[in-house]
């Protein structure tokens, strides 16, 4: 038993170590090369560290876009954030403390950490935090939230446009508020071209729920489901899932569409079948929170919500030659009226009901 | 862009038997391992080491079918150390297989870092060519076929070979020999020891190959969590077909179906929430389990370390 004991504890020992090496190797990588290329950096005395979600860096998504905006802030001033990866929920708090009892500003991304940010906040009233994608009422918190609808919308716009068979189909990872976000702004935008493809939206027909974020197969049968109903466009909330969505989309030849980061960059070999992706900034969430606490401008208790106007979510760089020009000028059109007003995209699936489409030429 | 459309009953019971092929390998792992008298929880991490190191071979080779190879021998490898904790050692198997189930997520992390320089997935590599327009040229059944891959053809034919060495085979005779009463087997002259080595690493291959089967077919790209409790299902099929290899098959098409039902329900537009179709496979097994499935016997000497000359 006690031989037993000591092997068990010296395998785990040893795989703990190994994922931490991986992590400074990176960051020190990061960091020469950072040094390398901007050798003049403004002199700051504020120390950043971030925790990721499960998602974890290399999501190739929303924790990576996340870290971006700290990468962008350390080419500009001379900071080293500091990471971490939380593997299971159970890690949020022990991060964020760790992070918060070394570093001024500490990044907790992702919904699923607000309970743990509440508790670590309250602790450290101190030292200054943010969230990504969802509030925290504290006077030191400040809250960065994204349209997600908004930029659903236009994926909406330019699946409505791109369908020749009329129907389109959405796949999300978990069937919550956050999600229904981005199934309810896209439901509105293919209301807006094709009412007609959006009923079997409305109803759920061709929305489907993977309950996993990481399940790649999952997504893959998900997929072929709806393909196979007669959809020819799949928009995808589901981080890991959409891999499987995008091989299910390469195999019977139809599209997909991306969402979080340009993920025909992120994810080359698929970089086909995709349309374009919704981008969300949550680089410029992390970097506008950063500068701000750089410059003394932080804004605890304070949310800030990114949309179109601000540049938080819009379309990706990379458009498939597939979306014909026509229908990328639409979507510029009814940007602007988002922008402006003219526009209010629902957020829930009950306004989507609601919603009453207006047609732009 | 031309429309596909299958029906939607051939739809469903191809999608069930590729979601139950990673199961069904597993499974079989677990039965060669179980027969034997060695527990093995650590499917879901020999799952994860097979996925891992597929991808791996398929990156450096260009070739799927080294990506396999890889992906077995690595199975087998960390089956190796389960075999040596839990019979040269004597170490409590269940916690051993928990720790390889620790080990194989963190090492996976690792290595991605290490051997792809990346975090999180991989790239899409070469998946398994499956001739799926040969396939569906084939009359009657042949639009059936298209939707499946190699591993489910692989996997179906281990059932059989399974099933014939455990009850065919002297070798099938000793492994369930040792499994009941290793002291008897032992006094006949059959070394408990060398079978136990055999099946744990043979499980190993087993439920490499399974992991092979969920990153290198329909899909091409390793992520970590893509397993997502697949050994533990294997596991629960393994037992709730009673230890027997068709047992197994059937507990794990169940599975699959069950799984594969709630995919297509989803498309129904039932009012009901998605919660209620992700809970589908549960309540099905549930059912299965409660009204369908006897007393299932395991292995007499399942799980307890054979100690030579021990009275």
């Amino acid at each position: 038993m006690k031989k037993l004991l000591s092997i068990v504890l010296a395998v785990l020992v040893t795989a703990s170590l190994f994922a931490g090496c991986g992590q400074q190797q990176q960051q020190q990588s990061q960091q020469q090369q950072q040094q390398q290329e901007q050798p003049k950096k403004i002199e700051t005395s504020v120390k950043i560290g971030l925790a990721t979600d499960e998602g974890g860096k290399g999501d190739k998504s929303f924790n990576d876009a996340a870290i971006a905006g700290l990468d962008k802030i350390a080419s500009e001033y001379t900071v080293e954030p500091v990471i971490l990866e939380s593997k299971q929920n159970d890690q949020y708090e022990p991060n964020l403390k760790n992070l918060a009892s070394a570093n001024d500003l500490v990044f907790a991304v992702g919904f699923k950490m607000q309970d743990a940010l509440t508790k670590v906040a309250k602790a450290y009233p101190d030292k200054k935090f943010a969230i990504i994608d969802s509030v925290v009422e504290l006077p030191n918190v400040e809250s960065i939230c994204f349209k997600e609808e908004e930029g659903s919308f236009l994926m909406g716009v330019i699946a409505a446009k791109t369908s020749q068979t009329g129907k389109i189909g959405f796949v999300g990872g978990s069937d919550m508020p956050l999600i229904q976000k981005f199934e309810a702004g896209f439901i509105a935008g293919v209301k807006s071209v094709n009412p007609e493809a959006a009923k079997d939206l409305e109803n759920r027909k061709n929305v489907k729920y993977a309950n996993s974020f990481s399940d790649i197969n999952k997504g893959y049968e998900l997929a072929k489901s709806l393909y196979n109903s007669g959809c020819d466009v799949i928009y995808h909330a589901a981080g890991g899932v959409g891999l499987g969505v995008f091989n299910a989309a390469k195999e019977m030849k139809k599209w997909a569409i991306g969402v979080d980061s340009d993920q025909a960059l992120t994810v080359p070999d698929a970089k086909d079948v995709i349309l374009c992706s919704m981008l969300k900034r949550v680089d410029v969430g992390t970097y506008s929170a950063s500068k701000d606490t750089i410059e003394n401008k932080f804004q605890g208790g304070k949310t800030l919500i990114l949309g179109l106007k601000e540049d938080g979510v819009g379309v990706s760089p990379t458009v498939n030659p597939a979306v014909q020009q026509s229908t990328l000028d639409l979507a510029n059109k009814y940007k602007e009226a988002i922008v402006n007003g003219t526009i209010v995209v629902p957020s829930t699936l009950d306004d989507v009901k609601k919603f009453q489409p207006v047609e732009i030429k | 862009m031309n429309n596909t459309g299958l029906p939607i009953i051939v739809a469903l019971l191809a999608s069930t038997l590729r979601l139950a092929t990673p199961l069904i390998f597993a499974a079989l792992g677990g039965l060669f391992s179980e027969k034997s008298g060695v527990v093995n929880i650590g499917l879901e991490g020999m799952l994860t080491i097979g996925a891992f190191f597929a991808v791996y071979g398929s990156f450096k080779t260009n070739n799927p079918w080294i990506g396999i190879i890889f992906a077995v021998i690595s199975g087998a490898a960390i089956a190796a150390v389960h075999a040596f904790l839990s019979i040269h050692l004597k170490a409590d198997q269940t916690i051993s297989g928990v720790a390889i189930n620790i080990f194989a997520a963190a090492i996976t992390s690792y290595l991605l870092m290490v051997l792809f320089n990346r975090q999180g997935q991989t790239d899409g590599v070469t998946p398994l060519y499956y001739p799926k327009e040969a396939m569906q040229s084939i009359p009657v059944i042949g639009k059936f076929l298209g939707e499946l891959n190699w591993y489910v053809f692989i996997a179906i034919a281990l059932v059989i070979v399974t099933n014939y060495i455990f009850y065919k085979t002297p070798l099938g005779l000793r492994i369930r020999a040792v499994g009941e009463h290793p002291k008897a087997a032992d006094t006949l002259g059959i070394g408990v020891y060398g079978i136990r080595y055999l099946c744990v690493i043979l499980s190993g291959a087993l439920a490499g190959l399974g992991g092979a089967s969920l990153s290198l077919s329909n899909t091409n790209l390793f992520r970590e969590g893509m397993v997502s409790g697949k050994g533990f299902i294997a596991i629960a099929a393994m037992i709730f077909g009673n230890y027997k290899p068709f047992g197994a098959l059937w507990a794990c098409l169940i599975f699959a179906l069950a799984d594969a039902f709630q995919i297509v329900a989803q498309g129904l537009g039932w009012p009901f929430p998605t919660e209620f179709y992700s809970a589908i496979p549960f309540i099905i097994t549930m059912i299965v389990l409660s009204g369908f499935v006897g007393k299932t016997v395991p292995p007499a000497a399942d799980g307890i370390p054979y100690e030579k000359g021990e009275k």
